[in-house]
């Protein structure tokens, strides 16, 4: 029977689990958009900007460890897909984007809404494809999704011409995938893992240093066996938080920049560093000649490229986090508690905890944990990025994996709240909460309708002190506060704006106020919630590692 | 330390055969700052693949992350890093110089000598072409200096391993 590719397209979306797409029409998705009318294959959620819709794929993606999937159409709205592709693609977060593209006969011709938006995000995808031929629309489907959600995940592009949705082609969804060119390594080298067992053995201060890839692998229990058994200390990074319980004593939280105190020390004098999924980035690393000069470095990671790319590594293990630690584990004999390791960095944990004052006007940190209290560590947290982002990381603690939802390695403010639509939309049962400072939220803040469209009762909890807070601290503390272009002076009463869409609004000014606040947000069902907390102005986060020095010469306060 | 030791690459990069797929390899080389001194590609005896020929400056450790980072493109199969004892490299060169009844014969010469041809003449110009390794069409430029050269273009070299190892 013959099909127009753009009904093949949402047929294969369905082969492959989808069961929502995040997107905005246009002239060049016409057809695919009169399918989804007709057909009722797939759900669609319409966002207020196709970069809305791209970070919401990501935020899905996120929480239900699927393939996001979101749709746009040509030029501008191809164009505005592309930082929440090269978020993605940063934090190797699986999505599959479709983009329309011109008619054939007018590609390459400067035609009307035409962008190459292939060539425009070759270097911030996995892997990209133009149909040039309608019958390929099925098997580039099911090779985009597991190049997506394969290896090392990360986001692929599908552009297609108008005419090619419109031309009828034969339906035939292929049975697999053969790419020669592809193959991901999931087991690592049985040599590699008995030297791995035999370092663990022998160190008298291991440390495990757990980033994102850990939950991207699903590896959370073999990291709770192998700290929680064997006596070993945990940090982890922005993006691997959840990947072991915080709320652990052997879990000393994050580490790097605005990472804890006692993180930042165990990761100097240890002896070795086992890491797991995770890149030493700069933020974590500071200087990296620094970066733990006394410790043998095991790395685990299915990605061969991040091994050996930013520091020299002793044990390299290529392959799936999760085969990994279990081939190790089985081979580990019990280790014996250090108890002079374990002295040394219980002494760090007492002598400086994260600390705060809460008097006068209501402080971040106050809102994060009583927002942590009143959800029981259980919510899914969104945040966008900046200052209120490193308290979020410090005081929500989580136990469990694929409940945070951050732009660790772009960095991208007006990430959280569609990301937190996303979410709510993966995850219709759980909480969810979108904290975000007042810059953060004004970028994205058209997809209030999103959410109001379709009732979703996403908190957002505006950290609000009226500045780019990350950029002012810089400023007060590298700039001699020189201010410039950091104040937000103009920003609208957020509360009215959330009423202008139909949304709740509440405004905290007092400590008081901030518990019945947000749980009165809690019995708001139908509909998001704007917190708006109105915080003291130029509170900074601590500890800080100003760039360029070690890790364990950070700024207490 | 002898890895840290900056040298030319000759990489030979199995890839598939499709549109699009140069423009990955040289944009990765670009947005990684790896500086391309020259790049050959052509297909190969399957019609899937295309062979490229990339020379890239860097040491060990450079050399090491660019082959990783070539491996990541789903269009890449295979990587070869060639050095020098184990390939047959050749370069094709076209070089006009300037010349004269008085200087012709001597170019001519020169040419013979290379074991190179000439493929053009005019009143004022000779047109040669040369192939050879890099030393040589590094050698024939220089011998034709002198006489003043007009234009030069280099394919950029292409190698293969040497004896029967199958890739």
């Amino acid at each position: 029977m013959k099909i127009p590719g753009a009904l093949a397209l949402l047929k294969s979306l369905k082969e492959e689990g989808v069961d929502v797409i995040f997107g905005y029409p246009g002239g060049t998705v016409l057809p695919i958009y009169d399918e989804i009318y007709k057909s009722k294959l797939i759900r669609h959620i319409l966002v207020r900007h196709e970069q809305g819709a791209a970070h919401a794929a990501d935020g899905y993606a996120r929480t239900t460890g699927k393939v996001g999937v979101c749709l746009a159409t040509s030029g501008p709205g191809a164009t505005n897909l592309v930082t929440g592709i090269a978020t993605a693609h940063m934090d190797s977060v699986p999505i599959v984007a479709i983009t329309g593209q011109v008619a054939t006969s007018l590609l390459g011709k400067d035609s009307f809404q035409e962008a190459d938006i292939s060539g425009i995000t070759l270097p911030i995808v996995k892997h990209s494809y133009i149909i040039k031929n309608a019958e390929e629309i099925p098997a580039v489907v099911k090779e985009a999704f597991y190049i997506a959600r394969t290896g090392r995940p990360g986001p692929v592009l599908i552009d297609i011409p108008k005419d090619m949705q419109v031309k009828e082609i034969d339906y035939k969804y292929p049975d697999k995938v053969e790419l020669a060119s592809y193959k991901p390594n999931y087991h690592g080298h049985p040599k590699q893992i008995s030297l791995a067992v035999k370092a663990i053995s022998k160190a008298k201060k291991p440390i495990l240093y757990v980033g994102g890839g850990a939950i991207i692998s699903g590896a959370d229990k073999e990291i709770f066996e192998l700290a929680d058994k064997h006596f070993i200390p945990v940090v982890t990074t922005l993006l691997g938080k959840g990947a072991f319980p915080e709320s652990h004593h052997l879990s000393l939280g994050m580490l790097g920049m605005h990472g804890t105190a006692y993180a930042n020390y165990a990761i100097t004098e240890c002896d070795l560093l086992i890491a797991i999924g995770a890149r030493f980035d700069d933020r974590v690393t500071g200087r990296i000649d620094c970066f733990a000069p006394h410790a043998d470095i095991i790395h685990i990671d299915i990605d061969p490229a991040e091994i050996g790319k930013n520091v020299r590594v002793t044990i390299p293990i290529v392959g799936d986090i999760k085969n990994v630690l279990q081939a190790i584990l089985k081979k580990l004999s019990q280790k014996v508690k250090e108890e002079a390791w374990s002295s040394m960095i219980e002494n760090w944990k007492t002598k400086h905890p994260l600390k705060y004052n809460q008097n006068g006007k209501i402080k971040p940190q106050y809102v994060i944990e009583q927002i942590h209290e009143i959800t029981r560590g259980e919510a899914i947290i969104a945040t966008e990025v900046g200052q209120h982002q490193m308290w979020a990381a410090q005081y929500y603690k989580f136990d469990k994996p694929r409940a945070w939802v951050t732009s660790g390695g772009l960095g991208t403010m007006g990430y959280g709240f569609p990301a937190s639509i996303g979410a709510q939309v993966g995850n219709p049962d759980k909480i969810v909460f979108n904290i975000a400072g007042d810059g953060s939220i004004q970028m994205n803040i058209q997809e209030m309708a999103t959410a109001v469209q379709n009732k979703l009762p996403v908190k957002i909890a505006i950290i609000n002190n009226t500045y780019l807070g990350m950029v002012r601290q810089w400023q007060q503390l590298l700039y001699e506060r020189r201010y410039s272009q950091t104040h937000l002076s103009g920003n609208p009463d957020f509360v009215k704006l959330a009423d202008a869409y139909g949304a709740a609004g509440i405004r905290i000014k007092k400590v008081d106020e901030v518990r019945p606040a947000i749980e009165e947000s809690l019995k708001i069902t139908d509909r998001p919630t704007v917190l708006d907390f109105i915080v003291e102005e130029e509170e900074n986060v601590f500890p800080f590692v100003p760039a360029g020095q070690a890790i364990n010469e950070m700024l207490i306060d | 330390m002898a890895h840290e030791i900056k040298r030319k690459h000759i990489l030979s990069v199995l890839v598939r055969n499709r549109p699009g797929v140069l423009a990955r390899v040289a944009g990765l080389f670009s947005r990684r700052g790896y500086n391309i001194e020259s790049l050959a590609v052509g297909t190969t005896e399957n019609p899937e693949l295309s062979r490229m020929t990339i020379v890239v400056e860097g040491d060990d450790v450079i050399l090491e992350q660019i082959s990783k980072q070539l491996y990541k493109l789903i269009d890449v199969f295979k990587v070869f890093d060639f050095s020098e004892a184990e390939s047959v490299d050749r370069e094709l060169v076209l070089i006009k110089v300037a010349s004269s009844k008085e200087t012709r014969s001597e170019i001519m010469q020169i040419v013979d000598i290379f074991r190179a041809r000439i493929v053009d003449v005019s009143e004022n110009s000779i047109t040669i072409e040369a192939t050879g390794d890099d030393a040589k069409v590094v050698a024939i430029e220089q011998m034709v200096r002198k006489f003043g050269i007009k234009e030069v273009a280099r394919t950029g070299v292409i190698s293969l391993a040497r004896g029967m190892e199958k890739e």
